[in-house]
């Protein structure tokens, strides 16, 4: 296996010497980034930070994503073309956590190091190593700052979940989950969304997301409990729409809106108090990381080791507000914007 | 002799009534019959009884003024964009594209504001120009290089989307900002109380919408040429019909009216979001068939796609207030769907 993929890289190499006509420094060590789409910001600043640190240490990259969230199959096509590329290493953000496993399985018996970053695979140890935000703690933070902030008035809150797809992938399950340990509700199965009984709970909606989702999740859980004054949303464009939806009832003031992803929009609207708190959490970072691993692996063979304590290499999530609230550690407005992405 | 002869004794058991063209009716075919008539009928039908199912099911939450309205406001983009896509399909064609062309011109209101630094007024003339110029490429493709729409609306959907995202590079346009700036973006968002009801003007703006185009439709020569070329196009172009000109009008307008849903859409979302109305293609599609309107042309009402979106809406709201799943929201309108076609196939059988 290691001898063909040495051919399929020297004749690779041969391939673009010829095409080059020139010969630059030979022996670049070759890595593949894969993303769910490129369009989304949170992936064109993971693209971005891979690209200036490959550039950087003198590593070949490829970028390829899928054409919309859940395109499964470009990514395994993706995976498959870094292979015969003879690429040293894969950095992956799955779409489908579960139906990647084969084809990353493939790339690691012919011997490249993949990582994932930002999504974890099920199960976690089907990628050699995951960069990612603790997604647990970035809902811990925010349902702790929530419970902080409103006091005692936390024993008779009405809390609206407005979480991601009704498929609940494990990121819309880590978050969600986070908020209620932080908050202080019993959540039950740590793994499903929906089985709790706490009586602050008015419900569930999804979002896909969106400003558009968000808006009418929002909707339709008013409709169920206008009382509502705690909103925990799955990210920042579906707090927005959530927002939305409160203000055409006059009701933007008495409700707190926490959510998780610290993008630059999110992070303004935390300043302007649409949002009360956010966790941020950093692409550039898990990128970077993720092509010095691969550096590494390829010059001596090192395998990145998850954080003391995680099954992941934790890239750091910050609460990011204005308004700090005893007892739960955050970071201003000013120092969120300066680490914003998209 | 006479035990012979009796060969006429056999009619007296015989039918001895006289040929007719008109069997009487049966209930069931009269009514049948009474839908051919008017094809927004069973769409209303379905309209008022799950009206009627979810007031019983939910009850006072569920029937308000303020949630009735509510489901109106949740349908209003959906709603304008059908009347696009209900033009396309009683021409016996499909606009894949309706979505796509919607959110590109949202887009570029926002862009013409906040990245050409244009007045709003501008911006939004620019969004209209744009979907109308989307729309046009469309026909021009259907009507002189004689492509299947499905085909051309196909492309020009991935490339419409995909120009959407490059320009914007996904980047939203907060509503913050979009307030202090440009509010006119926003003016379909701005709402207004009757009673405990509460109205927005992309309400307003898709019933106004509907109705007009209802006139166009049935008292204006275009809209009964629209009719003709979509039951049969080589009958129509016979009669006298410039087919080729009409059609490039058709997909020109549905593009017209789908940047106009991008306005509306941007004050629904308060912010513009390159990533929203991702489905508003089979959104419109679903409301157009639920709602009567033959997929093969020539055949159903515009108030029937208006009463289409707000069987959608009204199942929506009514199961997420009954707390299930959504995935049964789905389960249901697939059911509706399905539905609807085989009523219009029945309907259709009426031949008396």
């Amino acid at each position: 296996m290691a001898v063909s993929n040495r051919l399929k890289t020297a004749l690779f190499a041969c391939a673009a010497f010829a095409a080059l006509g020139a010969a630059p420094a030979f022996a670049n060590v070759g890595a593949c980034l894969i993303t769910k789409t490129d369009t989304n910001p949170f992936f064109v600043k993971m693209k971005e930070g891979a690209t200036a640190k490959a550039a950087e240490i003198g590593v070949d990259l490829k970028t390829y994503a899928g054409k919309i969230d859940g395109d499964s199959e470009s990514q395994v096509a993706a995976i498959e073309s870094c292979i015969a590329d003879g690429a040293k290493g894969i950095l992956i953000t799955a779409s489908d956590t579960k139906g990647i496993v084969p084809a990353v399985k493939k790339a690691r018996d012919a011997g490249l190091l993949v990582i994932a970053l930002d999504t974890p695979l099920e199960p976690i140890d089907s990628a050699d190593a995951t960069f990612a935000t603790d997604n647990l703690l970035a809902g811990e933070l925010i349902g702790q700052w929530a419970k902080a902030t409103l006091g005692d008035a936390a024993k008779d809150a009405k809390v609206a979940f407005l979480d991601l797809t009704p498929s609940q992938p494990t990121v819309d399950v880590l978050r969600d989950q986070g908020f209620m340990k932080g908050f202080g509700i019993d959540v039950k199965n740590p793994d499903v969304i929906g089985d709790e009984d706490d009586a602050r709970i008015v419900g569930h909606d999804v979002t896909n997301g969106n400003e558009e989702g968000g808006r009418k999740a929002m909707e339709n859980l008013l409709q169920k409990d206008p009382g509502i004054n705690v909103v925990h949303t799955i990210n920042e464009p579906a707090a927005a729409g959530a927002y939305e939806a409160l203000k055409a009832v006059g009701m933007e003031s008495n409700v707190l809106i926490v959510s998780v992803d610290g993008g630059c929009p999110g992070v303004k609207n935390v300043k302007e108090g649409v949002i009360g708190a956010t966790s941020q959490q950093y692409p550039l970072l898990m990128a970077s990381l993720g092509i010095e691993a691969i550096k590494k692996f390829a010059d001596t063979g090192e395998k990145p080791q998850p954080t003391a304590g995680k099954t992941f290499f934790d890239t750091g999530v910050s609460l990011v507000t204005d308004k700090p609230a005893a007892g739960v550690p955050s970071i201003s407005v000013d120092e969120g914007m300066a680490k914003c992405w998209g | 002799m006479s035990g012979v002869q009796d060969f006429e004794k056999s009619l007296a058991r015989s039918d001895n009534t006289v040929a007719s063209f008109e069997p009487p009716r049966s209930p069931l075919k009269a009514f049948q019959h009474k839908l051919h008539g008017s094809p927004a009928a069973v769409p209303l039908i379905v309209l008022v009884l799950s009206l009627g199912l979810f007031a019983v099911l939910v009850g006072g939450k569920f029937f308000t003024a303020f949630s009735l309205t509510l489901i109106l406001q949740q349908v209003a983009i959906v709603g304008i964009v059908g009347v696009a896509q209900t033009l396309v399909i009683l021409t016996a064609g499909i606009d894949l594209s309706v979505g796509a062309i919607m959110v590109l011109s949202s887009v570029v209101m926002g862009a013409g504001v906040f990245r050409l630094g244009l007045p709003p007024e501008l911006a939004v003339a620019l969004g209209l120009v744009v979907g109308l110029a989307c729309g046009v490429l469309n026909g021009l493709l259907i009507a002189k290089m004689k492509l299947p729409p499905f085909i051309v609306t196909l492309g020009t959907w991935q490339i419409i989307l995909a120009t959407n995202f490059l320009y914007s590079a996904n980047e939203t346009v907060r509503a913050q900002d979009i307030e202090q700036t440009a509010p006119l973006l926003q003016f379909f968002g701005q709402s207004f109380r009757i009673g405990g009801a509460v109205f927005t003007f992309g309400v307003v703006a898709m019933v106004l919408l509907v109705l007009v185009m209802w006139y166009v439709l049935n008292h204006t020569a275009w809209g009964r040429h629209l009719y003709a070329v979509g039951d049969d196009p080589d009958a129509a172009e016979l009669s006298g019909v410039q087919v080729d000109k009409l059609l490039v009008t058709v997909y020109g307008l549905s593009g017209l009216i789908c940047a106009f849903a991008g306005w509306a859409l941007i004050g629904r979302l308060g912010s513009v979001s390159p990533t929203a109305g991702q489905f508003a293609n089979i959104e419109s599609i679903t409301a157009v068939v639920i709602g009567g309107i033959s997929l093969f042309g020539g055949r159903g009402s515009i108030l029937g796609m208006m009463f289409g979106a707000l069987i959608v809406g009204v199942f929506s709201l009514g199961l997420r207030l009954v707390g299930t799943d959504p995935q049964w929201t789905y389960l249901l309108i697939g059911v509706l769907i399905i539905g609807a076609v085989a009523i219009d196939q029945w309907i259709r059988k009426v031949s008396t």
